[in-house]
């Protein structure tokens, strides 16, 4: 018999732990979940669209009562537990239900703060916290005139902002002299208050609220200094305070909220506790972000599957007003020792901030234009340093030299036939019905359901922001330590790190020695883990091709038929005549339909069969030419211009240097696609100030640059250093692409992961630390010995046979003959 | 897999379990088209139409892994029991019956 949980608390925290419990282990528990509200689980961010009308309050139910049938859940909706009994394992409900629990989920969130003035009874007073509210002040708005809410926080302007679009004339009363003091500072939020006066908002500042008078309803609402106003509907968003009372009744340790550990156990280890109700090395959460990392960690932890720890979240804001755009995180605020970056444009209603300490984003506050805001979110958890951005980080990504999307930034102008995800043919409006029809939260659901974003990922920045916009702020954030796959809580770097320390030399070791959830994982983290394992044991790792894409398991590229491509190494862009001949005699004798020069200076034989490969590679391997591997993560192409020995330009032997290169690199894997050129002069013919690294001749020496792509995201090179001799560029390639190879995670490539790194970072080991540049090159040639077998050769000599042919051949007509 | 006999099928000897890589396929030609022939970590055999449901592409080169493959073309993931497409994304793939005897594989079109 399965074991019981027992959930307290209908919210969003309690049913996204038992979401993520579902997932992993469906069977684990025999789940009874008790709600208050008389509905099935819904959305509690969204109540502020339903209040402006924009939704319906359908629109935001996510777990309609179905779901808990189909998945075998116990809904007691409508009973407020009263009393833990902690002795028996039960818990008791206000009608005298009860339940038995092994483990129990306290998810009770948070009550809203009343403040304690006279008349806070009155009918007409309310709270913004659940749909009843909601409705109380829909039906106010149908009869009455005149509103206040008093709280100048993101929960009371949008409670304000919803009131006015149902009609009502709206007051906002604040204690402070500025708006949403805990979210923006003075400047962002003078430029809040005036977009939002223009709308019809009034505002009445530093004002602290005394009494409200009125005989059965509320009639007026009067201030300390005298002052009285109209008020036929009060709304309190003044904050929360979390639901503790019932913990604490049966002896719960409690301090503001419930106190839990790591694995969100409470004191009582049989108890659980999530979301805005409990107290986590001292911080208490309002937000939605926090609240979901959280549900993973128990729901890990109630499957016994417990490597999850909490350790607590940064959060970011995003008010839900349509058409006002609002974004900060973090500490805004500073101190002496910190350092304010500032742009401003008041007549545009643009203003960014971001508060940096050693080179390191501490908070950010933006207005009007917030479409870096994740961006920024993100050089803040992962601790960036900027120090090579600064100069130009407020301006945003988009002039960090990548002209991916340009100007295409502000997503709620944007309509709904604007494609976002060029890859797949996505539209704005088809993400957007997506999330509303499907309910969907996260990036990874989006990317599920709609294909937006799932491809090469340039657009990842747009689906996060059209998220956001459509279903509030602090969704769109994925969790700061994201785990390789579904099939694991680690990280990348978790992964890395283990398969070195542990000495996992095969995949299979890897995920057995590191508790895989899945038997066999997937596409997507099996691929990385032979990378990694093929990098950190690059003489003794099992290469499994069963873990390999199909283009690196056939050597080969897998067209959108079915069909291959073929393209020959040619060494730092030279050929032969006698290579030439043997391209065209493959080319004729197997009708190759499309002869393409490619852009790395290679030429292309595309529409192969499968079956014809080895024969092809054998004549290749005769005419002395090996695999380019323009279908792996790998070393693809040195591109290089003629230099000095033909142009009257060139200061040096570019083409000698790229093919010294080239015959150093081949065959290396890398966690992404890795280009070279060699240019020389500064003309840059062979654009290498677009590749990962880029050679500039000039005429003192060699100039290295690293971290360019073209494609998708264009994005220049920073230049690393100078350098005097043609071993130098070598050492430095090498050492570039070793450090490279060990750091980035699978699937990045050079230019994402120096943003990542810094660099700066980048420079401390490859340019300033001589001893460990050595290192990395010493460590890179070494793993090269046993890289460099041409797989093309081997299989014209039979390897892997059974990859290219079919298992039987077999005539079965529509009547079946063969027997 | 099934042990149980059915003689109203016409069983078709296509190779040996270790002609098949494990995590891995081979594709059996017919002049009907492709049918991929799959080998999970269990050596559980399975075949399917070499088509996936999204845009055809040759399921029989994905990635193998627990009762699922991934197409290489769009990484769909299909149940390789039903040939179904594991949800959100929609769609099926024919697939065929196998009986194992011994170490042979035998498959009924």
């Amino acid at each position: 018999m399965s074991e019981k949980l027992v959930v307290i608390g209908n919210g969003m925290a309690g049913i996204r732990t038992v979401e993520e419990l579902l997932k992993i282990d469906p069977l684990a528990f025999d789940i009874t979940v008790f709600g208050a509200e008389p509905y099935g689980n819904y959305n509690r961010i969204m109540l502020s669209p339903v209040l402006t009308g924009e939704k319906a309050f359908d629109e935001i139910v996510t777990h309609d009562e179905q779901w808990y049938v189909d998945n075998a859940i116990t809904l007691h909706k409508g009973k407020e537990i009263i009393e833990i009994d902690r002795v028996n394992r039960k818990v008791i409900a206000s009608d005298g239900t009860q339940a038995d629990y092994d483990r129990l989920l306290i998810a009770t969130g948070s009550n809203p703060f009343v403040i304690p003035v006279p008349g806070n009874d009155l009918e007409g007073v309310v709270t913004f916290r659940d749909m009843h509210d909601v409705n109380i002040m829909l039906d106010t708005s149908k009869q009455h005139k005149h509103a206040v809410v008093i709280g100048g926080g993101l929960l009371g302007l949008e409670a304000a902002n919803g009131l006015m679009q149902q009609g009502m004339s709206v007051t906002v009363v604040h204690l402070m002299d500025t708006l949403m003091e805990r979210q923006l500072d003075e400047a962002a939020s003078n430029m809040l208050r005036a977009s939002l006066e223009e709308r019809g908002l009034n505002f009445l500042m530093a004002a602290q609220t005394e009494t409200i008078i009125g005989k059965d309803r509320v009639e007026k609402v009067r201030f300390k200094d005298g002052t009285e106003i109209y008020a036929d509907l009060v709304v309190m968003a003044v904050g929360i305070r979390p639901n503790i009372e019932l913990a604490k009744k049966a002896g719960i340790h409690c301090e503001r909220g419930i106190v839990v550990s790591d694995t969100l156990q409470t004191f009582d280890p049989r108890v659980y506790a999530v979301g805005e109700c409990v107290q986590h090395r001292g911080m208490t959460y309002g937000l939605v972000a926090p609240l979901f990392e959280m549900a993973k960690v128990c729901a890990n932890h109630l499957a016994k599957h417990g490597i999850g720890r909490y350790e607590g979240s940064v959060t970011s804001t995003k008010l839900k007003v349509t058409g006002i755009d609002l974004f900060s995180a973090g500490d805004f605020t500073g101190d002496e020792t910190t350092d304010e970056l500032v742009f401003q444009d008041k007549a545009s209603g643009v203003y960014r901030k971001l508060v940096v300490k050693d080179n390191k984003i501490q908070g950010a506050v933006m207005y009007g234009d917030t479409i870096d805001g994740t961006w920024y979110f993100d050089l803040l958890r992962d601790e960036t340093d900027i120090s090579d951005m600064r100069k130009n980080i407020l301006f945003g990504q988009a002039h960090l030299g990548d002209s991916g999307h340009g100007e295409e930034n502000r997503v709620a102008a944007m309509s709904d036939t604007a494609e976002i995800c060029g890859c797949n043919g996505v539209c704005k409006g088809d993400i957007v019905n997506a999330i509303n029809a499907k309910k969907l939260l996260t990036l990874e659901e989006v990317r599920a359901h709609t294909k937006a974003s799932s491809s090469c990922g340039s657009c990842t920045g747009l689906v996060e922001a059209i998220l956001a916009n459509t279903v509030g702020g602090d969704y769109s954030t994925a969790p700061h330590l994201k785990p390789m796959c579904a099939c694991t809580d680690m990280t990348h770097d978790d992964v890395r790190a283990a398969i070195v320390n542990k000495e996992l030399k095969t995949v299979r070791d890897v995920m057995t020695g590191l508790e895989w959830k899945t038997s066999d994982g997937c596409a997507k983290c099996r691929t990385s883990l032979n990378y990694y394992v093929v990098c950190a044991w690059p003489k003794e790792g099992l290469d499994d091709y069963q873990s390999r894409f199909i283009n690196e398991r056939v050597h080969a590229n897998i067209q959108k038929d079915g069909s291959y491509s073929v393209i020959p190494r040619m060494w730092g862009g030279g050929t032969s005549p006698k290579e030439l001949r043997a391209i065209a005699d493959v080319a004729e004798e197997y009708g190759v339909e499309t002869v393409h020069v490619t852009g790395g200076q290679r030429i292309g034989l595309y529409g192969l069969k499968k079956e014809d490969l080895p024969t092809i590679w054998k004549k290749f391997s005769d005419a002395g030419m090996v695999s380019g591997h323009a279908y792996g993560k790998a070393l693809r192409t040195v591109k290089t211009c003629v230099g000095k020995e033909w142009c009257r330009f060139g200061t040096q032997d570019s083409t000698h240097l790229g093919v010294e290169l080239e015959k150093m690199t081949w065959g290396s894997w890398t966690p992404h696609k890795f280009k070279m050129a060699a240019s020389g002069c500064p003309r840059n013919c062979a654009e290498a100030t677009i590749k990962d690294f880029g050679v500039v001749c000039v005429d003192s020496g060699y100039e290295l640059h690293v971290g360019g792509n073209g494609g998708v995201k264009v994005r220049a090179t920073d230049f690393l250093c100078n350098v005097k001799t043609e071993d130098e560029v070598l050492e430095y390639a090498a050492a570039f692409m070793q450090l490279y190879r060990q750091e980035a995670h699978y699937l990045e490539r050079t230019a994402p992961w120096l943003e990542r790194v810094g660099l700066s970072y980048v420079k401390e080991n490859i340019v300033e630390n001589d001893e460990y540049r050595k290192e990395l090159a010493a460590l890179f040639r070494e793993s090269q010995k046993y890289m460099q077998a041409d797989p093309w050769a081997e299989r014209a000599n039979g390897t892997d046979k059974h990859e290219f042919e079919p298992i039987a051949t077999i005539t079965v007509g529509k009547t079946a003959t063969t027997a | 897999m099934s042990a149980v006999k059915k003689e109203d099928k016409n069983w078709i000897e296509v190779g040996q379990i270790d002609d098949v890589p494990k995590l891995g396929a081979r594709v059996i030609k017919t002049d009907d088209g492709n049918i991929g022939l799959f080998r999970t970590a269990d050596d559980e055999i399975f075949a399917l139409r070499d088509e996936c449901p999204h845009k055809k592409g040759p399921l029989s080169q994905g990635i193998v892994h627990g009762k699922k493959v991934t197409c290489p073309l769009h990484n769909w993931n299909i149940n390789l029991d039903s040939g179904e497409a594991v949800a959100p994304d929609e769609g099926c793939t024919a697939s065929f019956p196998i009986k194992i005897e011994g170490s042979t594989i035998y498959i009924a079109i």
